[in-house]
């Protein structure tokens, strides 16, 4: 388990001071000139070299994206979009870097413009954070009058502006082809790729989209040392995550951990047990709504990282878990999730549009047991004919949670229907009463 | 929408009073002068809080939409369409302050339905998208607030009320009734995300990092 000392976020709670002096203390700013004095090929080496996988859920490497951007200007801007548009339900953890150490992140961005070659970085933060954003705008100004942000930022040489364009409810912007385009003043409905981003992004120009965890550690990679970073977790699981753990545990709460721990020693340290003890707990959905549930025999000895999770044929996502005890609907709780991807698709892809609807709907009748159990592999092929049939992953999303549920709980499932048939009388359609 | 759906009553006119101009200049600052187009979200909201502060109901009226489509100097028809494919942007008026409940299963697991329940009973709104008798409150199922480590939320205008359960729904819909608007945050022994009872980690002393 992971050591205070080897701790990023060390104001996570906001125990401290979030503004520029409390930042200040905690090492944030401290000589960023010679951070970026190292070069822009190094900082990107270090990077890559630390092991660092995207926090925000797909998991690919940070430095890795960095060097696909243009290394010359061809008369475009270069841009750093940060995507703050954290709504994956059971996702809290940005939320807390941009309250609580929104320094780490202003100053992690400037060290990643730099290294894309980026002057102005937006971030994307999602329309309901309202107090959120306005921590982090506080911070901006402060930066700003302290020669940290502006021409020359920070003494670095290098000219940075940093800005917050805010969201407005819309889940789907979380794309990242979504974001720009909602950054650009349009719907959120994403792009197709190719072109991606580092080629065509934001307003045409080359653009990298990053997570704000993903940003936000870079800072302190580069003062720690990628070797630091490398040697916490395990191999290509590399370093600390922010995790959080929601549901039916004693005590939910937002915390830094190390990748590679076991899922149980997290729910019993961090949680403070499952409700009604460890016996009691039913399943857990390790990393946000779109990863599929795990039951209890797999969460005894799964390990919390990407590759362990993704052996499992979960994914570790966003890192933020939901737990569930014995005493939940588990049909009910996905049927949940299906409502909100019917509720968020944008409506571009016919298989996303009228698929998420065709599920919610399905999955509410079988809640009541309203159904055939034919229909659950109807419903198993309806979720294979939405995945990887659509522009972004929203679909994929959206068929994840319901192909767990059927892998996991297709008993559940049966039992439901067949109560339910059993509490109906026989009706024959041709009984006339006489 | 259904058949039930009417329109709003739109007023004739709107202007930008000058809090809003004030705001809306450090906006446009933001963005490449060629393209502006990308500050019609943030102008939306300008427009809806100006019509919290002047009317009491947050809400973007059809002419406040042209208004700014005139500004960025684009068709009405992308102001409307971004208006209407964001949800956090409400285009009828709303009561005085707009309770919005998350019901995504993080929050459904720690007892949304009690929340849901207890602000229909304290307001005596029946459905979710109404708005009480008395004008004050509108009540909104939302989807994930993003706040999931807190559960249940309420979210009343731009504030999260965390770890809510129906007694502390009773406490603040009485307060806000009252002309008082409580400070956000858990409602329970915790400190922020911190784990109830206290935190189980960051105990030592932070110190700044040494090793270079």
């Amino acid at each position: 388990m992971l050591q205070d000392k080897d701790r990023i976020f060390t104001n996570l709670y906001g125990q401290d001071d979030w503004r520029l002096a409390g930042a200040r203390k905690r090492g944030d700013w401290d000589n960023t000139a010679a951070i970026l004095a190292k070069g822009r090929e190094t900082i990107i080496a270090e990077m890559k070299a630390s092991g660092l996988r995207g926090r925000g859920g797909a998991g690919f490497s940070t430095g890795m994206k960095w060097s696909f951007m243009p290394k010359s200007f061809d008369g475009r801007p270069h841009y750093l979009v940060i995507n703050g548009d954290e709504s994956e339900p059971g996702t809290c953890k940005d939320r807390e870097i941009l309250r609580h150490d929104p320094h780490k992140l202003i100053e992690s961005a400037l060290i990643a413009s730099f290294a894309i070659g980026a002057h102005t970085s937006y971030i994307y933060i999602r329309g309901e954070f309202y107090r959120e954003a306005e921590h982090l705008q506080i911070a901006i100004d402060e930066a700003y009058e302290a020669g940290l942000l502006g021409q020359n930022a920070a003494g670095t040489g290098w000219d940075f502006d940093f800005f917050i364009h805010r969201g407005a409810g819309a889940y789907i912007c979380g794309e990242e082809t979504a974001l720009l385009e909602s950054l650009e003043g349009k719907k959120g409905q994403p792009r197709m790729k190719p072109p991606f981003p580092a080629g065509m992004g934001l307003y045409g120009c080359p653009t990298t989209v990053n997570n704000v965890e993903s940003i936000a550690v870079t800072s302190t990679i580069l003062r720690r040392g990628a070797s630091w970073f490398a040697g916490l977790g395990r191999p290509n699981n590399a370093g600390t995550k922010l995790m959080a753990i929601s549901g039916h545990v004693n005590t939910p709460c937002v915390f830094e951990e190390e990748l590679g721990v076991p899922l149980k020693d997290i729910i019993e340290k961090h949680g403070g047990g499952v409700r009604g003890g460890w016996d009691n707990l039913l399943a857990v959905i390790p990393g946000g709504c779109s990863v599929p549930l795990l039951p209890k025999s797999i969460c005894e000895t799964v390990l919390m990282d990407y590759d362990s999770l993704r052996a499992e044929r979960s994914a570790l996502g966003t890192a933020c878990m939901i737990v569930m005890d014995k005493s939940t609907d588990i049909i009910k709780a996905i049927a949940r999730f299906s409502k909100f991807f019917k509720h968020e698709s944008c409506g571009q892809c016919t298989p996303c549009r009228e698929g998420t609807g065709w599920m919610m709907r399905i999955m509410d009748r079988i809640v009541e047991g309203r159904a055939e159990i034919e229909e659950i592999d109807m419903l198993e092929q309806i979720t294979r004919q939405i995945e990887g049939h659509t522009i972004c992953a929203l679909g994929d999303a959206a068929a994840w949670p319901i192909q767990g549920l059927i892998r996991h709980f297709r008993p559940e499932m049966e039992a439901r229907i067949r109560q339910y048939k059993a509490g109906q009388k026989e009706i024959s359609p041709t009984h006339v009463s006489v | 929408m259904n058949s039930a759906w009417v329109p709003p009553s739109q007023p004739d006119d709107f202007v930008f009073d000058a809090e809003s101009e004030t705001a809306i200049t450090i906006v446009l600052k933001k963005y490449p002068v060629e393209r502006k187009a990308s500050a019609v979200m943030p102008l939306l909201y300008i427009a809806q809080k100006q019509m919290s502060r002047c009317t009491g109901s947050a809400w973007v009226p059809l002419q406040a939409m042209n208004e700014i489509a005139k500004r960025l100097e684009i068709a009405p028809i992308r102001v409307y369409e971004v208006a209407s494919f964001y949800t956090m942007f409400n285009k009828r008026p709303i009561g005085r302050y707009h309770l919005q409940v998350c019901t995504t299963t993080p929050c459904w697991l720690r007892g949304s339905d009690e929340i849901v329940s207890a602000c229909r009973r304290e307001t005596g709104i029946n459905h979710f998208g109404e708005t009480s008798a008395d004008g004050l409150f509108t009540l909104t199922e939302v989807e994930c607030l993003g706040a999931c480590a807190n559960a249940p939320i309420l979210q009343v205008d731009d504030d999260f009320y965390e770890d809510m359960d129906s007694e502390s729904v009773q406490k603040l819909i009485a307060e806000l009734r009252d002309g008082r608007r409580p400070a956000p945050g858990p409602r329970v022994d915790r400190l922020n995300s911190a784990p109830e009872g206290g935190r189980k980690t960051l105990l030592t002393v932070s110190t700044p990092v040494d090793e270079q």
